[in-house]
C-alpha cells in the first residue's frame, strides 16, 4: 500500500467514531498496544525522541533500501500515535518518506487534541523519522 | 448544586467562561490551582478601565491620570484590608508570586545574607520558592536546609525545629501546597522562626483564595499572593512586607516611580511601596483585581472554604470508593493531610498521568497533569507526576461525579 492509501485507511477507521473523542483515544491506545515491541537493547537514551512530553523511542532499521521503524512510548496515547507513523512509513523508501505529506491527523479530527504544546512531541517524532530517511537517502 | 451559604447556580452565571462545550461536552474546569476563572465584574472592570479611565498613574496633572491613580491606589487599600495589613504602604504590586519571592530573595537576601547563614525551605515547595533562594544562596554563600514531610503530605515539625538555629536567617514556606493541598501550620512555623530572629516568607499562591488572611495576627514578615489564582487578572501579584523590613531593603529594580531624585552623582529612592514599583505598573489589572477581592469578600472566605471542603470530601470519598472496587493500588491518593485546601492529586497504576489528562480532556474535563513545578516533592513520592483536580466555589458535586465516572471507565478498561 502507498503512504496515501494507508493514511486514507486510517481516516476511514477513525471516521466510525464521528465526534466521540473519548472513543478515538481508546482506539488510539488499542493501536498502541498492537505495536510490535521494540528490541530492549534499542530502548536507550540514544533513541529517545527529544521534545516530547512523554518518552518516545524510535529505532531505525535499514534493509534493502527501505526504512523500518521500531518504536515504543511510556504513555499509551503517544504509543498509539507513534504506531500510526510506523504503520504509514515503515517499509517505505527514504524518497517516499521524504516526499510524503501527512494529512491524516487533521482528517481524523484530532489535531486540536495533539495540537499546541502536545504537538511538539508529535512533530518531533515526524521530524526524527524524516531525519533518518534523509540520512539514509544521503548515504545511498 | 447547593450550599447552605452560597447560591452556586447564580455564582456560575457570573463566570461566562464556564458555559461552553469542550470536545462536545460541557466544560468541567478543575484546574483552579493553576488559575481561577474570572467573574463578570473583573472582566467588565478591564473593559471600563480601557474604555474610560486609561492614563498613566501618579504625577499626572490631568483628570484621567487622577482618576486612574485613585482607582489603582484603591486596590492597594483593598488588599490591605483583605490581608489585614497595618498600612497600605506595606502592599507592593508585582508580576506575581514568583516575582514577589524573587524580590525578597534578591533585595532582602542580598543585603542580609552572608556565608554560612541558613535558609530553610520545605520538601513541598514550588520551584518558585526554591530557585530564587538557590540563586541568592550561591551568590552569598548561604546554605539551604530542607524541612522533611510525612508521607501524608504534612510537614515534619519536629524536623523543622531541629533545623532552626542562630544561623537561620530566612524561612520560606508555602502556606497551602499546590500539588498536595496541605495547609501548613504557618502560625507555628513563624513563631518558632522568630525565636531565632529569622524572617519568614510565606508563599500564599494557593492560600489566597481559600483561607482567611490576617498578616498581623500570624506575624507574617513577607507574604506573596497571586491575583490570577484569586479570580483576578493574570500577570499580577502582591508582596506584603512589614514596613521596617521593606524600609531596610534596597530597591529591587531601578527606573521610573521608584526614585525621589535622580542626578548622575547620586540618586535617592522613593519611600515604600513605590521604591519597589519601578516603571509603569500593571494599572488596568490592578484596578480589575479590586473587583476580584470584592467578589471573594462578599461571598465570604468562611462560606467559600466550607463549600469547597464539601467538594473535596465528595471527591475523596469517590476515590476511596473506586479503590474499594478496583483495589487500593489501582488509584492512589497523593496528599492526605488532615488540613487541606480543595486540591487532590492522584496516580493510577499502569496509567500515565499524560494519558489520563488527555482522556479527561476528551470528556471536557480540565485537570492538571505532571510534576506541578514541585519536582523535589515528586522525587519524595517516587513518582514522575500526578493528576491534580483542584476545586473552586463555582464547581459542583455533579461535575465531580462526571470526573469520577470517567476515572471509573478508565479503570474498567484496565
Amino acid at each position: 500500500m502507498t503512504i496515501t492509501e494507508i493514511q486514507d485507511d486510517i481516516i476511514a477507521d477513525f471516521s466510525l467514531f464521528e465526534d466521540d473523542m473519548e472513543s478515538k483515544l481508546f482506539y488510539l491506545m488499542d493501536l498502541g498496544k498492537r505495536l510490535p515491541p521494540i528490541t530492549p537493547a534499542h530502548q536507550t537514551e540514544e533513541y529517545i525522541v527529544k521534545g516530547c512530553q512523554s518518552k518516545v523511542w524510535l529505532f531505525p532499521v535499514f534493509e534493502e533500501g527501505k526504512l523500518f521503524f521500531e518504536a515504543d512510548s511510556n504513555t499509551e496515547i503517544t504509543k498509539g500515535l507513534v504506531s500510526l507513523l510506523v504503520k504509514i512509513w515503515s517499509g517505505k523508501t527514504p524518497e517516499e518518506i521524504l516526499s510524503s505529506e501527512l494529512y491524516f491527523i487533521e482528517k481524523i479530527g484530532m489535531s486540536h487534541m495533539i495540537g499546541s504544546q502536545r504537538s511538539n512531541g508529535f512533530s518531533s517524532m515526524i521530524k526524527q523519522m524524516k531525519m533518518y530517511a534523509f540520512a539514509l537517502n544521503k548515504a545511498q | 448544586m447547593s450550599s447552605k451559604l452560597l447560591n452556586i447556580e447564580s455564582i456560575r452565571k457570573q463566570f461566562p467562561i464556564l458555559h461552553q462545550k469542550v470536545n462536545g461536552k460541557d466544560l468541567v474546569y478543575f484546574d483552579n490551582a493553576a488559575t481561577t476563572q474570572k467573574p463578570l465584574s473583573v472582566i467588565e472592570s478591564l473593559n471600563t478601565y480601557y474604555s474610560l479611565h486609561n492614563a498613566n498613574i501618579h504625577r499626572g496633572a490631568h483628570t484621567l491620570a487622577d482618576r486612574s491613580t485613585g482607582l489603582f491606589e484603591a486596590t492597594r487599600k483593598s488588599v490591605q484590608a483583605f490581608i489585614n495589613a497595618a498600612e497600605s504602604e506595606e502592599i507592593i504590586f508585582t508580576k506575581g508570586v514568583t516575582e514577589s519571592i524573587n524580590l525578597v530573595a534578591q533585595s532582602y537576601g542580598r543585603k542580609f545574607l552572608t556565608a554560612g547563614d541558613e535558609i530553610i525551605l520545605s520538601q513541598m515547595e514550588h520551584h518558585s520558592n526554591i530557585v530564587p533562594w538557590q540563586i541568592i544562596a550561591e551568590e552569598t554563600g548561604a546554605i539551604i536546609k530542607v524541612m522533611n514531610i510525612h508521607p501524608n503530605g504534612e510537614l515534619d515539625m519536629v524536623h523543622y525545629q531541629s533545623l532552626l538555629s542562630v544561623r537561620t536567617k530566612i524561612v520560606s514556606c508555602v502556606w497551602a501546597s499546590n500539588a498536595l493541598g496541605t495547609i501548613n501550620p504557618i502560625k507555628d512555623i513563624i513563631a518558632l522562626a522568630h525565636q531565632f530572629n529569622a524572617v519568614v516568607m510565606i508563599d500564599g499562591a494557593q492560600a489566597g483564595s481559600h483561607i482567611e488572611i490576617d498578616v498581623q495576627d500570624l506575624a507574617i514578615d513577607f507574604l506573596a499572593l497571586s491575583s490570577h489564582k484569586l479570580y483576578g487578572p493574570t500577570g499580577l501579584g502582591v508582596l506584603y512586607g512589614k514596613r521596617k523590613l521593606l524600609e531596610a531593603m534596597p530597591p529591587y529594580q531601578g527606573g521610573g516611580e521608584m526614585i525621589k531624585e535622580v542626578s548622575f552623582e547620586k540618586t535617592t529612592y522613593n519611600s515604600i511601596p513605590f521604591k519597589f514599583e519601578a516603571g509603569t505598573p500593571n494599572i488596568g489589572d490592578v484596578i480589575a483585581f479590586n473587583e476580584a477581592i470584592i467578589y471573594v469578600t462578599v461571598l465570604g472566605k468562611d462560606a467559600i472554604a466550607q463549600y469547597e471542603q464539601s467538594l473535596l470530601t465528595h471527591f475523596v470519598n469517590g476515590l476511596y470508593a473506586l479503590q474499594n472496587t478496583f483495589g487500593e493500588k489501582a488509584i492512589s491518593l497523593i496528599g492526605t493531610a488532615k488540613n487541606k485546601v480543595a486540591v487532590q492529586s492522584f496516580v493510577m497504576e499502569n496509567k500515565h498521568h499524560f494519558d489520563i489528562g488527555l482522556m479527561l480532556d476528551a470528556k471536557g474535563i480540565a485537570v492538571r497533569t505532571g510534576h506541578h513545578c514541585t519536582q523535589p516533592l515528586m522525587h519524595y513520592y517516587g513518582i514522575e507526576g500526578t493528576v491534580r483536580a483542584s476545586f473552586a466555589f463555582y464547581n459542583t458535586v455533579e461535575e465531580i461525579d462526571i470526573l469520577l465516572e470517567s476515572l471509573k471507565k478508565m479503570l474498567e478498561r484496565g
